[in-house]
């Protein structure tokens, strides 16, 4: 019987667990194996180069250029869509005429493909024609280049992603609103204490979970989301909107330089490792468990 | 609240609802109407589906919607299945190695094929596979997140209707089949829509393992449409840009109900 149960509960799993195995776990081992190659080119074949294509990285100004717009990309836009998805969620969660609409005009970016929104944004931002300048035009300011310009292309890029993701972090906070009970909030109430006093002393601390999970996807995300730089910006210019998965396409897949595109993604997955065990242990203390 | 503060909230709401939606509706406006009328907002511009029907004959949208579809039915029947096994046995077999491979399931939402693209691409290449629909479908078809979901639910099933139907004689897979799977329905639905959403909307994988228009899903399709420099208009590019994302807008406006509690339901678990 015990037996049986064995086999048929690997039986069970291993269709799972072969295509897994075989595309996200053996490629995440091999990235790191392969970290130590060199790239075969033509006739070439790769051969062992130890920490070379490490020490190239730590010489290679692009990486820690795209490495510091990730952290820039991340801390922008990590803390601004959580606290506007937390407003959100706030103003919906009352009854008010047109609810349902507001609600759904706050998540519709979540349902459109990014690489769509990014064209859309590009009439936004484009220089002389889009509606940014066409709308300061007509108030009597000159032109802008936000997309060209290294200051301010980063920043263009992050607004797209801050408004696709928003509402769909809202979601996962309207859930957890719903099921604090009323009780505690008409506690406060009768307490004498203010609306923002319940709403950081009652409410926020009760969405931690909540703020626990949303911070760790965002954060996941903050590596994934490239596609919308493909339309607007190409890393550009002068690598000033790159992020880390991007530069990743261009060194494997433009330039096909595989083993450096390997090394860089074994920093991305260590990153990713780090990240989240950070914020474990980060949130673990601070956030109150029902 | 005071009825003020009340107010100013309900403006709040619907000023940043406003704000949120403004960008696609632009992007209507833009397509339905004719070129001059890209920043000149009069009510009486004469509405057309010009846009629309250039954007459909300048690339070929058909097939790409065709490859969209294969695809996502493709990855959705794949992880169903293939899920709803594997959760079944992490949820009520006790087998040796069990739980560390639940770890290694688990893993997978922090570790996703979409950042191992240098690696999953040599995979496709000795698999022969590049530029298939296949290829493309491949790395996602066993999913952690579907496996944690539907493990979740199906503990919640109770042991009495798993023994009740075993003692009546019924299989494993029968039991699988006719009381979890039936019980499990709506978590089946949050999974597929979020699924479908994911996969209509992915563009960096299938980027780089597709190179022709057979294989092409429709987000490919439109960034080669709209960054070909061929003096196409942009309200051509934004007809195409509201087509490809049409039928996941329809859809989600007419379940968009079902859509936020998927939503919902998907992350609380």
């Amino acid at each position: 019987m015990q037996k049986r149960q064995w086999i048929h509960g690997w039986l069970l799993v291993l269709p799972a667990m072969v295509f897994l195995l075989l595309f996200t776990h053996v490629p995440a081992l091999t990235t790191i194996w392969n970290s130590f190659f060199s790239t075969p080119r033509g006739r070439r074949p790769s051969r062992f180069v130890g920490l070379d294509n490490y020490d190239r990285l730590f010489d290679d100004p692009v990486f820690w250029k795209v490495l510091g717009n990730n952290l820039w990309f991340a801390l922008g836009t990590i803390p601004v869509s959580i606290a506007l998805a937390i407003v959100m969620a706030l103003f919906v969660n009352r009854a008010f005429t047109g609810r349902s609409l507001v609600r759904m005009a706050y998540f519709t970016p979540t349902v459109l493909p990014l690489i769509a929104v990014a064209n859309i944004w590009l009439f936004f931002y484009t220089p002389g024609f889009g509606l940014i300048d066409q709308l300061l035009g007509a108030m009597g300011f000159g032109q802008t280049n936000l997309l060209g310009s290294p200051d301010t292309a980063l920043a263009a890029i992050m607004a797209v992603t801050i408004w696709k993701e928003a509402g769909f972090f809202m979601i996962f906070y309207l859930a957890a609103l719903q099921s604090i009970p009323p009780q505690l909030t008409e506690a406060a109430r009768i307490e004498g204490a203010d609306g923002w006093t319940i709403f950081r002393r009652v409410t926020f601390p009760l969405l931690m979970p909540t703020t626990l999970f949303v911070s760790i996807n965002a954060v996941i995300n903050s590596f994934r989301l490239v596609d919308h730089i493909f339309i607007l910006t190409n890393g550009g210019p002068d690598n000033a909107s790159s992020l880390l998965l991007f530069y990743i396409y261009e060194t494997s897949f433009r330039y096909w330089d595989t083993a450096y595109g390997a090394t860089l993604t074994v920093v991305m997955l260590a990153l990713l490792c780090l990240l989240a065990i950070g914020q474990f242990f980060f949130f673990d203390r601070k956030v109150h468990y029902k | 609240m005071t009825r003020f503060d009340r107010w100013l909230a309900n403006s709040g709401a619907i000023l940043l609802g406003l704000l949120w939606i403004l960008p696609l509706l632009y992007a209507i406006w833009t397509a339905v109407h004719p070129a001059e009328y890209e920043a000149r907002f009069v009510l009486d511009a004469p509405l057309t589906l010009d846009n629309f029907a250039k954007a459909w004959a300048a690339a070929p949208f058909a097939r790409y919607f065709l490859n969209t579809f294969t695809l996502v039915t493709a990855i959705l029947i794949g992880q169903f299945v293939l899920c709803t096994l594997a959760a079944y046995a992490f949820a009520r077999y006790r087998f040796a190695g069990r739980d560390v491979l639940f770890a290694l399931v688990l893993l997978q939402l922090l570790v996703m094929p979409d950042i191992l693209i240098v690696e999953n691409y040599k995979m496709i290449r000795t698999l022969g596979l590049v530029d298939t629909i296949t290829a493309i479908a491949l790395p996602y078809i066993a999913s952690g997140f579907g496996v944690f979901l539907l493990r979740q639910t199906f503990m919640t099933v109770p042991q009495e209707l798993d023994d009740a139907a075993r003692i009546e004689g019924a299989g494993t897979l029968a039991i699988l089949w006719r009381v979890y799977v039936p019980l499990a329905k709506p978590t089946y639905l949050a999974y597929g829509l979020v699924s479908v959403s994911h996969h209509w909307n992915n563009f960096l994988w299938p980027l780089i393992v597709t190179n022709s228009v057979e294989t092409r899903p429709v987000t490919v399709g439109l960034s080669v449409f709209s960054t070909t420099d061929s003096g196409i208009e942009w309200s051509v590019i934004n007809a195409a840009t509201l087509m490809t994302s049409g039928p996941l807008l329809i859809a989600f406006l007419l379940f968009q109900r079902q859509f936020v509690q998927s939503f919902m339901r998907a992350g609380i678990k």
